[in-house]
């Protein structure tokens, strides 16, 4: 056996190796030095972080079954940074009652979420794919369950369990119909030629909207989002933050590999317009429903549907820019809703307040989180100096540059639900500085963990958008994988 | 009497549809999860289906049903494990009454 293949996955094995020290650590460490787990995991989470940058890998380990290539090892760098920050913002409420009894457990479940994440955006077969799938929203159920004492999480888990099975059951059922499709193997190669030679077929459509169906779920596209806010409102601030950003974004990428590289040679003629309607639907109702939310986390769960339509116009636009802009627009997002999530997580942690109207004058009282949170909105709404107006403006680009005039129309429409959304961010920024009432948030000096995370984000969102050099690197890294054929011919 | 493909696979797909309508209809969470296991299995059985009919020489279809049953009992596991959660917390696991969070 060719040792040589493991080095690939340095991205994974990274992330396993630091699985096994946090585990090892917490298992046999003495009752006195447990509450260093968290630095530690910090620490050699921050180590792989960095180096993943550095050293990426190309090549295929498994008989072909995982790849890597540079733009692979660019959204997993990003993902990774993204991961960091939640560990960081974590940090207070881990070491608080409610985290403290099960501190290192927290740390081990997001790292092995983070390792299936990372196989299922490697895998070139189906097989490695759910295997992938399926480990990285298992644990996930466990970690929005970690509240022990509070029924909302558990009720929160109950319902993000049922619906990943069901929604992992609907996917394999499509898988199967592939499955019939195909010349008896599931790597992506194979299907994509045997998909190709077929064409349409009413047993390709059922089995794509089925695989669509399974993916939606998981991103929280309109017909399927139903579990979403609940989800959201009833998980630990961390797991939310985690589930909102990390898991939305390798699913997102895992599904721009299965559209465009699997069924790409149908995308005109089947998926295109399956994604079409999608997308209108989960933009509109994800914004009009954000609206009437007061509850912050709540609300941040319907304006993450809606920001999922967002990032499926890069799939729609199947094309190195939609990709990169996709990529881009993930990484945005992942500063931009950390920011709004650290707020409310210290908000959470020193007073309970989660409402909106618990926000009302927070800016006589804590200026510096009302700041770090406009900042962010502004951001997530697209207003121009930051990072969101920049990642907006290039997926709408990606999306029109096929030259379409469908797809004209959607932009159109995405433009227009900009608007609403703004309406509706507004109102946060409203509550925290226009708000004549007396503030509710008492004085308060938030942990020096959250305020780090916060000042991070902050960071990303004034630069993300004004430092072109990363927008170029995830170009080169996309047109890279364009000329290796990730994009197979578009019918 | 020869069997054909279809002779299998509308059983298959007949229980596909059993575990969607118990899934949506069932008001025990324990009867929710055996709907979902049954989807589950009528997945497994359309692979082993398909791979025994479409085609006989190769073995991906029946690598895929062995690692899906594997999934499908880790999956079975926490779901239960979180259900006794739920119990604990309330004396209840009538979906009816898990309704804290709702729009």
């Amino acid at each position: 056996m060719n040792y040589d293949q493991f080095f690939m996955m340095q991205q994974e094995l990274g992330v396993l190796a630091v699985f096994l020290i946090v585990f090892l650590f917490d298992t046999f460490c003495g009752k006195n030095s447990r509450s260093a787990v968290t630095p530690l995991a910090i620490l050699c989470f921050g180590i792989v972080t960095v180096c993943g940058f550095f050293c990426p890998s190309t090549g295929e380990a498994f008989a072909g079954m995982y790849a890597t290539t540079p733009v692979i090892s660019a959204i997993k760098s990003i993902l990774n940074v993204g991961a960091l920050i939640v560990m960081i913002q974590a940090v207070n409420w881990v070491n608080s009652e409610e985290g403290a009894v099960r501190r290192g457990e927290f740390f081990e479940l997001l790292l092995v979420t983070l390792f299936g994440m990372y196989l299922m955006i490697s895998a070139r077969h189906f097989l490695l794919f759910i295997i992938g799938l399926e480990s990285a929203s298992l644990p996930l159920a466990a970690m929005v369950a970690f509240n022990k004492n509070k029924y909302e999480s558990h009720e929160a888990a109950v319902k993000y369990i049922f619906t990943a099975i069901f929604s992992s059951a609907i996917f394999m059922m499509g898988l199967s119909f592939v499955y019939a499709l195909s010349d008896g193997s599931l790597y992506f190669a194979d299907l994509a030629q045997s998909i190709a030679l077929g064409g349409n077929s009413v047993l390709l459509v059922t089995a794509l909207a089925f695989v669509i169906a399974g993916f939606g779920f998981k991103l929280s596209l309109v017909p399927f989002h139903l579990w979403t806010a609940d989800v959201y409102q009833g998980a630990p601030t961390s797991v939310t933050s985690y589930l909102s950003v990390i898991s939305k974004g390798s699913a997102a990428f895992a599904f721009l590999v299965v559209l465009c590289h699997v069924f790409g040679a149908v995308y005109s003629e089947i998926w295109e317009w399956m994604m079409y309607a999608l997308i209108i639907l989960t933009i509109t109702v994800g914004n009009l429903f954000a609206i009437r939310q007061r509850n912050m986390k709540r609300f941040m769960a319907f304006s993450s549907v809606s920001q999922a339509g967002y990032i499926m116009l890069g799939i729609i636009a199947a094309n190195v820019l939609g990709m990169t802009s996709m990529i881009f627009y993930i990484l945005v997002y992942i500063f931009s809703n950390l920011g709004v999530f650290g707020v409310i997580q210290s908000i959470e942690n020193k007073t309970g307040y989660v409402s909106m109207d618990d926000y009302r004058g927070l800016h006589k009282t804590n200026p510096w989180l009302s700041f770090a949170m406009t900042l962010a909105v502004f951001s997530l709404a697209g207003i121009p100096p930051f990072a969101g107006f920049f990642s907006k403006i290039l997926i709408f680009t990606g999306a029109v540059e096929s030259g379409s005039p469908a797809l004209y129309v959607l932009v159109l429409i995405a433009l227009i639900n900009t608007i609403i959304s703004l309406y509706y961010y507004l109102l946060v920024v409203k509550a925290m500085w226009i708000s004549p009432d007396e503030p509710v948030v008492p004085v308060f000096k938030s942990a020096g963990s959250e305020r780090f995370g916060l000042w991070v984000c902050c960071a990303g969102i004034i630069f993300l958008g004004l430092v072109s050099c990363i927008y170029s690197w995830i170009y080169d890294a996309s047109e890279l994988a364009a000329s290796e054929g990730f994009f197979i011919t578009l019918g | 009497m020869n069997l054909t493909m279809l002779m299998y696979l509308i059983p298959s797909l007949i229980m596909f549809a059993c575990g969607v309508y118990g899934f949506i209809t069932r008001k025990n969470l324990i009867a929710i999860l055996i709907s979902l296991e049954l989807m589950l299995n009528s997945v497994d059985l359309n692979f082993v289906i398909f791979n025994r009919f479409l085609f006989p020489g190769q073995m991906e279809g029946m690598f895929f049903t062995l690692f899906a049953i594997g999934i499908a009992a880790a999956e079975t596991a926490l779901a239960i494990a979180i259900v006794i959660n739920i119990f604990r917390s309330i004396k209840n696991i009538d979906v009816r009454k898990i309704t804290k969070m709702k729009f």
